[in-house]
This record gives C-alpha cells, sequence and structure tokens, in this order.
C-alpha cells in the first residue's frame, strides 16, 4: 500500500459490495439532485415542484413514457460504448462521432437497398452497417494509440467534430433529398421502418399516445446481455479487463494490450453506431443532422453511474432518459428554467458519479462499519 | 563490528504511548509504546505485516493513529502530515526514493523548501547548507550532478541530505539496504554512525539482523501489530531476536538439500543481449545454460539487468541480438517469441513484481490463478470460460499450496504478501512445468512462508525441473542454488558454484569486481 493510496483511503474500512453499487450511487443521484434544487431555488422556482414536473413529464403525460424510454435506448447504446472502452482503461469520448458514422453506414444501406428487401432482411443488413461503420470510426483513434500512443481522449474528440463534418458535407452536397432546403437525405422505404412499440399496443386493444419507441429497444437491451457474456464470460473478456487492470499482468499473460484496446474501441464504437437503428430506422426514417447529439456525452455518465456493468447502465440510462424526457417539460411549465437545466443535471451526476464517485466512500463505510460495531455490540 | 556506545538513557527523541491503528478488522497497531533516545540508532525489526511500516506512517504524519499519544523531544504532538512531522525535526528516507531524476542534487534538496517566489536566493541558501552538511556529517555530494546519473548508493545519502537539509534531528530509513551492495551497505553505516556523533537520533526499520547487530544501540521487535520486546543491542544476540520475530524457533538455512543430479539442458542462452526502450543495453552478451533438476541462482544488486534478462527469457521483451533456448522453442531477434507460445513450451515464469505482473489485485483469487492460462480449454465450457472450472481449480490448488485464507473469492490485494506469492506460485508450478523462471520469490514474504516457498522450490528441483532463481537476497541464493551467476550492469561477472561459494568474493562481483582483478564498480 504506497502513501498515495493512504490518502485517499485513510484507513477507512472496506465498503461491502453491496452497499457499494447501491446506496452510494443513490447518494450521489441524491447529491446532484440537491444542488440542482439549490440552482432552481435560486432562480427564482419552487425546486419540488419543477421536480415534479419532470416526473410527471417523463412517466405520467401521454407519450411521456414512450419518449423517455426511447431515448433511454440511445443511452443504453453510448453507455455500453463507453463502458466498453473503459474495461480497456480507455476514455471513449466520441461515441457521438462513432453514432453519427454509424448513422451514415445505416442511411447509405436502407437508402441503397430501397424497396428490395423485408424488413427482416434489411434489420440486420442495417445493424451490420451501423456496427461496422461506427467501429471502423473508432478504430482510427485505437490504432493510432496503440501504434503512435495518441490519447484516445483527445482523438475521439477530434474525431466527433470530423464525423460531424463528413456527414454535413455529404448531406448538404451529395446526399440531399432533391428540392428541398433542409440538409437531410429521401426518405427511406416505408417496408424498411422499424416497428414502433404504439403499434403493438394498438393491436392489443390499448389506446397509447404515438411515440417514437419502437423495437430498437429490445436490440438495446440484447446487445447490454451480449456486453455481459462477452466480458465476463469469455476468454476475451478475461484478456480486456487484464489489460484494464493492469497492462504489465496482461503482457506478462501474454495477451497484446495493443490489440486487445484496439478490439475494444472497435466494439466500442460499434456500439455507439446502434444509436443510428434507433434514431434514423426508428423514428427519422432517414438520414439527417444531429441525430445523436448529446449522447455521447450523457453515455459517459450513464456508464460511471452504470458502474460499466450492463445492469447498472440500463438503469442509469432509465434515468438519463427521465431527464431529458422530463426536462423536456420544464420548457412549458416554468418562465424562468429551460430544458438546458437537464444539462445541469446531467453534469452535477456526472460530477458526483464520476469525477467525485469515492467522495462519499471513506464516510459510509465508517458510518455502516459503526452500525454493524453497535448492533453486534447489543446482541452480545 | 565497532561496539556502539548506547547513547545516555533519559533524553527521548520519539515517545510513542499506547499507539493504536487498524485498518478494517486488521489491527495493524495494537497498544504500542515505543521510546527512542536521543542521539541513539534504534532497530525496529519484525515480518512484513507486523506492524513497522505503519508505525512510522503515524509517525511521519502518513496515518493517524486511532489512539494513543505522540511525543516528541518530551513534548505531546499532533502529527497531521508529513508537513508537520519535518517542523518537528523528523525525516524519513524512504525505500523507493523520492527524487526528481532529471533534477540536480541541489534542485532536489531545495524541492518543496524553495524559500520565496525566486529560486535564486534560495539556491545560494541551498548551496552554503549543502556544503555545511557536507562537512559536519561527511555526505558529501556534487550539488550539480544530475540525480538520474548517480548510483544508487549516492542517490539515498541524496535523500539523507535531503532530510538534514530540512532540519531533522530524528531520522526514520525504512529499509535502506535493499539497494545497496555490502560494501554500499557499510558506508550508509560509516554515515549513520557518524550523524549519531553529531547527535542526531536515527531510527532503522529493516528484516536484516546483521544489520542490527552491527550498527544499532536497542532494537524493538514487533509482531502481529505488537510491540514484542526492546533490547540493549550488545545486550541480545541474532538468535534471540530471530525467536522473537517469529514466536517461534525457525531454522535460518533450508538446511540439507539433495544433492543435484543435473540433466540435460532446457534452457539456454548465448550471447544474449536486451536493450531497453530507449535503446541501451541491460544484458550484455550473456550466455549461460539451466539442465533439468539443477537450480541456478542469479546473484546481484537490483537494477543490474535481472528484470530484463527474466523478461527476455519468458518471452515478454524480445532479445536484440543472440539466442534463447526453452526446450525445443528458440526465440532469437530475428524470431522472437510472446509469452503465450513460451508458456505452451512448457516453462513456468513467477514474476519479480507481484502486484504488477504476477497478479491483477482486482481480480478475486480464482481468476488469478488463471492469469496467463485463461485460454485452457480446461476453464472453458465450449467457447465461454465456466465458472465452476475456475473455482473447483482455485479450490484445488489453494490447499494444496497453504493459500490462506483458502477463499476463491477473496480480492488478490486482500491477500498478506506471503499468500499473493504463494498464489502466484501455485499457478505457475501446478502446472508441472519442465522450466520455471523465478524472479524475487520471497520478497516481501514473511519468514514462516519463506520456508515453505522455499521447500516448493526445491521440490520442484527433485521433480526434474530446470530452476533460474533471481534474488537479490544473497543468502537464498546461497541456500538454494546449485550454481550462482552473479550480475553487474548486465554482465556476467562470474560463476561459482554454489559449494565454492562464500558471502565476501560474491559481495565484491556484485559490486562488479572480477575475482582478483580491481576494476571501477
Amino acid at each position: 500500500m504506497g502513501p498515495l493510496r493512504v490518502f485517499l483511503k485513510d484507513g477507512a474500512p472496506p465498503l461491502p459490495r453491496w452497499a457499494r453499487i447501491t446506496l452510494l450511487p443513490l447518494l450521489n443521484i441524491g447529491v446532484a439532485l440537491l444542488l440542482t434544487g439549490i440552482i432552481v431555488a435560486l432562480l427564482g422556482e419552487n425546486p419540488f415542484a419543477a421536480l415534479a414536473v419532470m416526473l410527471k413529464g417523463a412517466l405520467v403525460y401521454p407519450g411521456g413514457m414512450g419518449y423517455t424510454l426511447y431515448y433511454t435506448t440511445n443511452l443504453i447504446f453510448t453507455g455500453l460504448c463507453v463502458a466498453m472502452a473503459f474495461h480497456a482503461m480507455q476514455f471513449n469520448i466520441g461515441g457521438e462521432g462513432q453514432a453519427i458514422i454509424g448513422g451514415l453506414g445505416t442511411g447509405l444501406m436502407l437508402l441503397m437497398l430501397g424497396d428490395s428487401l423485408p424488413l427482416a432482411l434489411a434489420f440486420p443488413l442495417a445493424v451490420l452497417a451501423a456496427g461496422a461503420c461506427g467501429g471502423a470510426w473508432a478504430f482510427v483513434p485505437g490504432y493510432l494509440y496503440a501504434k503512435r500512443g495518441s490519447h484516445i481522449v483527445i482523438t475521439t474528440i477530434m474525431f466527433n467534430f470530423i464525423a460531424a463534418s463528413v456527414l454535413q458535407y455529404l448531406l448538404v452536397n451529395v446526399l440531399i433529398e432533391p428540392g428541398q432546403m433542409a440538409p437531410q437525405s429521401a426518405k427511406f422505404a416505408e417496408r424498411t421502418f422499424l416497428p414502433q412499440l404504439h403499434g403493438f399496443f394498438e393491436a392489443l386493444g390499448f389506446k397509447v399516445a404515438k411515440t417514437p419507441l419502437n423495437i430498437s429497444l429490445f436490440l438495446a437491451l440484447a446487445a447490454a446481455a451480449g456486453f455481459w457474456v462477452l466480458v465476463w464470460r469469455t476468454p476475451w473478456g478475461y484478456a480486456l479487463r487484464t489489460v484494464g487492470q493492469s497492462e504489465r499482468a496482461a503482457v506478462y499473460a501474454g495477451i497484446n494490450p495493443a490489440r486487445v484496446t484496439m478490439q475494444a474501441m472497435c466494439i466500442s464504437g460499434a456500439l455507439a453506431g446502434l444509436v443510428a437503428i434507433n434514431a434514423l430506422m426508428g423514428d427519422a426514417h432517414r438520414l439527417l443532422i444531429g441525430f445523436s447529439t448529446g449522447y455521447g456525452f450523457a453515455g459517459i455518465g450513464v456508464a460511471l453511474m452504470g458502474r460499466n456493468h450492463p445492469v447498472g447502465i440500463i438503469m442509469a440510462a432509465t434515468l438519463f432518459g427521465i431527464l431529458i424526457q422530463g426536462g423536456s417539460e420544464l420548457d412549458f411549465e416554468f418562465k424562468l428554467i429551460t430544458r438546458d437545466l437537464v444539462i445541469v443535471i446531467q453534469g452535477l451526476i456526472i460530477l458526483m458519479t464520476g469525477a467525485l464517485a469515492t467522495m462519499f466512500e471513506p464516510p459510509v463505510a465508517r458510518g455502516l462499519a459503526a452500525l454493524r460495531q453497535r448492533r453486534q455490540r447489543r446482541r452480545a | 563490528m565497532s561496539e556502539p556506545a548506547a547513547a545516555p538513557a533519559g533524553a527521548a527523541a520519539i515517545e510513542l504511548e499506547r499507539i493504536c491503528k487498524s485498518f478494517g478488522p486488521v489491527r495493524a497497531n495494537q497498544d504500542v509504546d515505543l521510546r527512542v533516545e536521543a542521539g541513539s540508532i534504534h532497530g525496529i525489526v519484525g515480518e512484513n505485516g507486523a506492524g513497522k511500516s505503519t508505525l512510522m506512517s503515524i509517525l511521519y504524519g502518513f496515518y493517524q493513529a486511532d489512539s494513543g499519544l505522540i511525543k516528541v523531544k518530551g513534548k505531546p504532538a499532533v502529527i497531521r502530515d508529513s508537513a508537520a512531522a519535518i517542523k518537528l525535526g523528523i525525516g524519513m528516507v524512504h525505500q523507493h526514493f523520492m527524487l526528481v531524476p532529471v533534477f540536480t542534487v541541489l534542485e532536489n534538496v531545495m524541492l518543496g523548501a524553495e524559500g520565496g517566489a525566486l529560486l535564486a536566493p534560495g539556491r545560494r541558501h541551498a548551496r552554503e547548507e549543502l556544503q555545511r552538511i557536507g562537512e559536519d556529517y561527511g555526505l558529501n555530494v556534487d550539488p550539480d550532478a544530475l540525480v538520474g546519473s548517480l548510483p544508487v548508493g549516492v542517490r539515498q545519502r541524496v535523500e539523507i541530505v535531503k532530510a538534514l537539509y530540512r532540519g531533522a534531528e530524528v531520522l526514520i530509513l525504512d529499509e535502506p539496504t535493499g539497494v545497496l551492495t555490502p560494501q554500499e551497505a557499510l558506508k550508509l553505516f560509516a554515515i549513520l554512525r557518524l550523524l549519531k556523533e553529531r547527535g542526531e537520533t536515527v531510527v532503522l526499520i529493516t528484516h536484516k539482523l546483521p544489520e542490527i547487530m552491527a550498527i544499532t544501540d536497542r532494537v524493538s521487535v514487533m509482531r502481529d501489530g505488537k510491540l514484542i520486546a526492546t533490547r540493549e543491542t550488545a545486550a541480545t544476540d541474532p538468535e534471540e531476536l530471530a525467536r522473537l520475530i517469529v514466536g517461534r524457533k525457525v531454522l535460518l538455512q533450508v538446511g540439507d538439500k539433495p544433492p543435484s543430479e543435473p540433466q540435460e539442458p532446457r534452457l539456454s542462452a548465448q550471447s544474449l543481449t536486451v536493450t531497453d526502450e530507449l535503446g541501451v543495453p541491460r544484458v550484455k552478451d550473456v550466455s549461460f545454460n539451466v539442465r533439468a533438476g539443477e537450480i541456478v541462482g542469479v546473484a546481484g544488486v537490483s537494477g543490474n539487468g535481472q528484470d530484463f534478462l527474466l523478461e527476455a527469457l519468458a518471452g515478454i521483451r524480445p532479445p536484440s541480438a543472440g539466442n534463447i533456448s526453452v526446450l525445443d522453442h528458440l526465440i532469437s531477434a530475428e524470431d522472437p517469441s510472446d509469452p503465450a507460445a513460451v508458456r505452451e513450451h512448457g516453462a513456468g515464469h513467477v514474476p519479480e513484481d507481484r502486484h504488477e505482473m504476477g497478479l491483477v489485485l482486482d481480480y478475486p483469487a480464482e481468476q488469478s490463478l488463471m492469469l496467463g492460462y485463461h485460454r485452457h480449454q480446461r476453464f472453458q465450457h465450449k467457447w465461454l470460460l465456466d465458472p465452476h472450472a475456475i473455482r473447483s481449480h482455485a479450490e484445488e490448488v489453494m490447499p494444496a499450496f497453504d493459500v490462506r485464507p483458502p477463499d476463491p473469492r477473496l480480492r488478490s490485494a486482500d491477500f498478506s504478501g506471503g499468500n499473493q506469492q504463494k498464489i502466484v506460485l501455485a499457478r505457475e508450478m501446478h502446472e508441472h512445468p519442465q522450466v520455471l523462471l523465478v524472479g524475487q520469490p520471497t520478497r516481501g514474504v514473511d519468514i514462516g512462508a519463506i520456508e515453505a516457498i522455499h521447500r516448493r522450490i526445491l521440490a520442484m528441483r527433485q521433480e526434474g525441473c530446470a530452476i533460474l532463481l533471481v534474488s537479490f537476497e544473497l543468502d537464498e541464493i546461497m541456500s538454494l542454488a546449485d550454481r550462482i551467476i552473479v550480475m553487474n550492469a548486465g554482465a556476467i561477472v562470474g560463476t561459482v558454484d554454489a559449494k565454492d561459494a562464500d558471502t565476501h568474493s560474491i559481495g565484491l562481483m556484485m559490486a562488479g569486481v572480477r575475482a582478483g582483478v580491481q576494476q571501477e564498480a
């Protein structure tokens, strides 16, 4: 135990696992919400009223739930994207760019296919195109890191700008629908639209508001399950986690850290690319600009809060989905606060769960240990 | 060995009273009372994990004691951090030096005590002080030399000067001779004696009994977090101290080992040269072989190329010239290998650095027990990892190698040093390798575990394994090896049959002096 570790831990007793995965995240969210409440109060609105509007907007109002889960789907993809890279101890900030290029792949694939294939065949092809293009976009920073030592944080951020510019150029100059002013492509063929879930409910006789929520949600859940198997149940996942934990140990074990990192970056980018399936094939039904804006960034918070575990990521993505959808209601209801408040909350959550994740660990651990001791003493 | 005169009792530099410190359930220090007389050299000995370092960390402000009282020069003191300790005149020389290699000696000494926004006045003052300290204590170092270019012994001297520059009256040295040749250690002892003559107080943490006997006035023994005994050094002997340290009588030697019956060569190096990332040759034109059923020891001071040699043999580092053969596997600069291939050909590797290499600290023991073998069929079911197979492997191996506690789910970091080492040994030896590369098998391991590990290594030799043992503990090499290779500055200085080896001549070779020929070390 080096002196540095000593300073950080100050000899606090180890925190039990259950507390680390439940108590700490809840505490972090609580503090983030508390700080947001203070900001709202300073702006001159009632924080509790704002919270109530957000929750109602996200879960209760017609269509609220559908939109929440639609956003959640995107966030699961980008959360998994960040987490995959994180298991190799890399910070992939480029989820957004990878989603854009994934969207380019999806869009080109679907425009090319046109009306020629049924959904059952077009869907896997589109998924493949999204994953391959997103993965290829992330491969470049991975390669530059492995072979040239470029910092992945820097390169992936830069690649976000490049991706956005590439898409904009193509949409304005090449792919733009003739006769249109907006930089967007022609519509995909109608038979390749992903089924939206309000349709299912209507078929069952329920009346549900029309929302963009579509079967990509199940693709996201399947991706999360696949993520778990890959990382914790395959030799490759073992190699990945070893590289992330200790590069020297990986080299000792005959694992090539450069190769594993590149592979992890490709999978990470592929996961981000799948955002396009949800946003384009499931909702916009055409290639356009800005469909992934903010999701790469929010994915960092989702992964941090979800502790890079798929179950945690699904839960965190749901919370962030609630924030995004509920936040848009703030615009309507309050004069003094806007949906930008959501960005503030997101930022605070990232701050609390990421940068300050271990801040509460020693006091919570000490408190729990004291409780346990008291209980033991009482029993004795 | 001069007879150290005990300092007059009465004036205490440091008094610790009933110091307690717990880390969770581990009680690292329990009711420790310690009195260090001013102007004396006080030794603290104990096994790893006995609480020596914790106690000194409390004194230097790295930790806060849970309860108890610290008195410095008779006055109660609160030491919140190392700055407070320095203010009270307590200095510490760490085992791993806290120096900036690209700074000069002067800059390193000033670091943190620059004395103002502008460097020049502080530098002038520091230069004068350095001069004075050099004259007073016989600690002469060139103030303008780059620390990175200095030999280890001199760097340590810089650390001592640094502490004195900050006004240290009590100097704590943590395992100071671990990185020194026997000759450099003697120089250090001379410095410590001079410091004592000048009225400084020295606290020496060590696990080497000869050092205690040679230099200290008093010695305190720690065991299991408690201070067991304090003795006048002149009134005790190594046997008594060893008994106090482990709490029972131990053999300090492995004892008689069966004679070696070496068979065919299994591991060999021919004109092997290994360079580091900067192109500096670290292993220079080394040739040797290791035969089945023998242990070849590599003796040398840390940092003389042993780590590069081991890594090259294990396939981690490609040779830049020469050949290696591990059984029927050939490695050369043109045809480098990788650790997986070397392992597949039947060579096990117990790395020098078990924290960085041998284990993944955050993994449960069962997962550290498959490191390097994770692609083995027995850990898999179809193409997925088989948790049951991994668990049952750990449940079989851990008791067999006496890993305590034998809990496959316990985090690797939560085992003691000795048990971590046993995990690594268990993993590598369980494969019954035909060649075993062992680096520092007992570093940071307590005496009880050392015996068990030595016995394991000898058992492997009896099985006919070809073993290459790198260790910085000369005693370990002398008692285990059949042949001894001595390395200095990357080259083999000499090869000695263990039967004819003696500490003095090997010590000279470790310093780069070939038998009979005086050389610049």
